[in-house]
């Protein structure tokens, strides 16, 4: 086991995301949330499951439609959009993922990758999407009396929001459910053995971690008021697991940093380079799973036990 | 004129033709996974970038040293082909004894690394092939018009599959690495050097797609976005399953058929209608077509 981290280092994470907007442009740092709270629900699966999924491009991008939806032609307040954003992410996880868990290991990975590019194909030729246009001009709404159209109030409500998704999954990883997700993650066979009908255990944390990617593409939808093919694009999938890798596949943290510093490379290659930015992309990829595997905490944490002497 | 379900018959034989053309192509694309799947247990994802630099090759080669289609048909891949092998001895082999889906991941990064490059070094713009003239025109079989190239097309795939299969089946150092993917250790307990035969394996699969890359070269655009279409092959290779190298090149014919009616049936579905038909393999049957349950 772990020692968990303590409570103070949250308390100051807090405390430097509440600041943080003093010093950094406030929608920059409601993306890096939007992602964080993306590659914490991927974690979940690949970190505390083992389960890789090539797809949740689908459920981000589904999440970033729907909430477009709701919130633009339908006229709801931001919350029903971002809340109804997070139950399709959960049906449509239900649907894509009670099909891959049929197989396992490189194999899931290739059923949710090409699952995730029929949802594309279908979002790309319906109407309500805009197809290539995509969907624009989305309005930011209210929350309880507050105007989102101001950023740094749009920037607490994504906190709040990703707070919220965060508290989620640690709660879900310290549950009994999550002990038993970890079981399977390290040895499925043993967990059957156990008697534990392991589908529905797999079936179950697909579900959370495709609502919770539903949330953060609807949070992306609600910060930048537009919702694109992008969203949904396996690319997209592959930049939630490079962030995951790098971050530190299975740790509380990992996703974090992983994310902020992947979205925030992006944010200041993406102009200078073109397509270099997916050479530079690849090649983390490259080290990460040649010599990196436990990403910057995994390895971190490594090399701080090293020091102060402790074994394991 | 005769009419199948409303459609006059030779536009049905014309998307029959155009089926059989993809069809070869995911045929020798999946038939490359399925071998180097065999071998490595890992997934290329850098396939669909191999095949693509197929096809950019065979039209550097045309558009800088005059070299034409048919020295193209064998350099491209022989290119190709050599940059895995180094690819494999350089990458692969550091992760061989680690979870597969590692694998996964390195060959995606790879893809994006190979995507980047092309896209950077000559745009996304599609650049133009000429089909060689020995294969330009068409035959005329009364019923219907046979483009001679969609015919090359077909021939050659088919050839190519039937020489991968009676090389692996059929000869020495097809026993030898049929040895190393059953048992790697007891094959080189028996003095076979099995790293050669991993290096090989992996060398002559993404030839192959390769070559399809330059066969491809003719029928569309060049272009570095050639690489996407990857993702389809690797649904075929789901509904196939990953069990025989027959099984995957029959697969890949038969879906690229059943997409080339659904052309013509309902045009609206064709681009799914090949994930349409992965759903409802994994739920009757989870194995995969040809594949055997673990």
């Amino acid at each position: 086991m772990k020692p968990d981290i303590p409570w103070r280092w949250y308390l100051s994470g807090l405390f430097v995301m509440l600041v943080a907007p003093a010093m950094i442009y406030p929608i920059l740092l409601a993306k890096v949330l939007c992602f964080v709270v993306f590659a914490c629900a991927f974690n979940l699966l690949l970190g505390y499951t083992g389960l890789l999924s090539f797809g949740h491009a689908a459920f981000f991008g589904g999440g970033a439609y729907v909430a477009g939806w709701l919130l633009r032609d339908a006229g709801l307040p931001v919350l029903a959009a971002v809340g109804g954003a997070t139950l399709f992410g959960a049906l449509l996880g239900w649907a894509i993922g009670g099909l891959a868990i049929r197989r396992q290991g490189i194999y899931f990975a290739m059923i949710t990758l090409a699952i995730a590019q029929l949802v594309y194909f279908v979002f790309h030729r319906a109407s309500f999407t805009g197809g290539d246009d995509g969907m624009q001009g989305i309005p930011r709404g209210m929350v309880f009396g507050f105007d989102l159209a101001d950023d740094l109030r749009l920037y607490f409500f994504v906190l709040a929001a990703a707070i919220a998704a965060f508290a989620l999954i640690q709660r879900t990883i310290h549950s009994p459910f999550g002990q038993i997700l970890q079981a399977i993650r390290e040895n499925e066979p043993r967990a059957v053995s156990l008697g534990y009908d392991v589908d529905r255990y797999k079936l179950l944390v697909f579900v959370i971690s495709a609502a919770l990617s539903g949330l953060a593409g609807a949070l992306k939808t609600v910060v930048f008021g537009f919702a694109t093919l992008a969203d949904s694009h396996w690319h997209t999938s592959g930049e939630v697991i490079l962030m995951t890798l790098l971050g530190g596949v299975g740790t509380v943290l990992g996703p974090v940093i992983g994310a902020a510093t992947v979205v925030v490379l992006h944010n200041e290659l993406a102009d200078k380079v073109g397509a270099m930015i997916d050479v530079f992309m690849g090649a983390i990829f490259i080290f990460c799973v040649l010599t990196f595997r436990r990403g910057i905490v995994g390895e971190g944490v490594a090399l701080y036990k090293r020091m102060i002497g402790e074994k394991g | 004129m005769i009419d199948i379900f409303g459609v006059p018959l030779p536009a049905l034989l014309g998307q029959l033709l155009l089926g059989l053309v993809n069809g070869s192509f995911y045929a020798l694309l999946s038939l490359g996974l399925a071998i180097i799947f065999g071998m490595l247990h890992i997934i290329n994802f850098a396939h669909g970038a191999m095949y693509m630099m197929g096809a950019m090759f065979a039209w550097l080669l045309l558009d800088r040293l005059a070299i034409g289609y048919w020295p193209a048909l064998f350099i491209a891949p022989l290119i190709v082909g050599v940059f895995g092998i180094g690819i494999e001895r350089l990458l692969l082999r550091r992760i061989a004894r680690l979870d597969p889906l590692y694998g996964l991941l390195l060959t995606f990064g790879v893809a994006l690394v190979i995507g980047g490059l092309f896209r950077t070094l000559f745009g996304v713009g599609g650049q133009p092939y000429s089909i060689p003239p020995e294969l330009s025109g068409a035959f005329d079989l009364g019923f219907m018009m046979l483009p001679k190239y969609r015919a090359w097309v077909i021939v050659s795939s088919l050839t190519v599959c039937l020489a991968a299969w009676y090389l692996i089946e059929k000869t020495r150092l097809g026993a030898f690495l049929r040895a190393a993917t059953e048992n790697p250790a007891l094959t080189q307990a028996l003095g076979i050097n099995v790293p050669i035969m991993v290096m090989l394996t992996f060398g002559i699969g993404v030839g192959i797609a390769a070559f399809a890359g330059v066969l491809a070269a003719p029928t569309a655009q060049v272009s570095p976005l050639m690489s996407q279409n990857i993702i389809v092959v690797f649904a075929v290779v789901v509904i196939g399953g990953m069990g025989s190298i027959i099984g995957s090149v029959l697969t890949g014919l038969l879906l690229g058929v059943v997409e080339g009616l659904t052309k013509v049936f309902l045009p609206e579905a064709s681009a799914v209608v090949v994930f349409v038909i992965m759903v409802g393999v994994l739920l009757l049957r989870p194995a995969g077509l040809f594949g055997r349950s673990k």
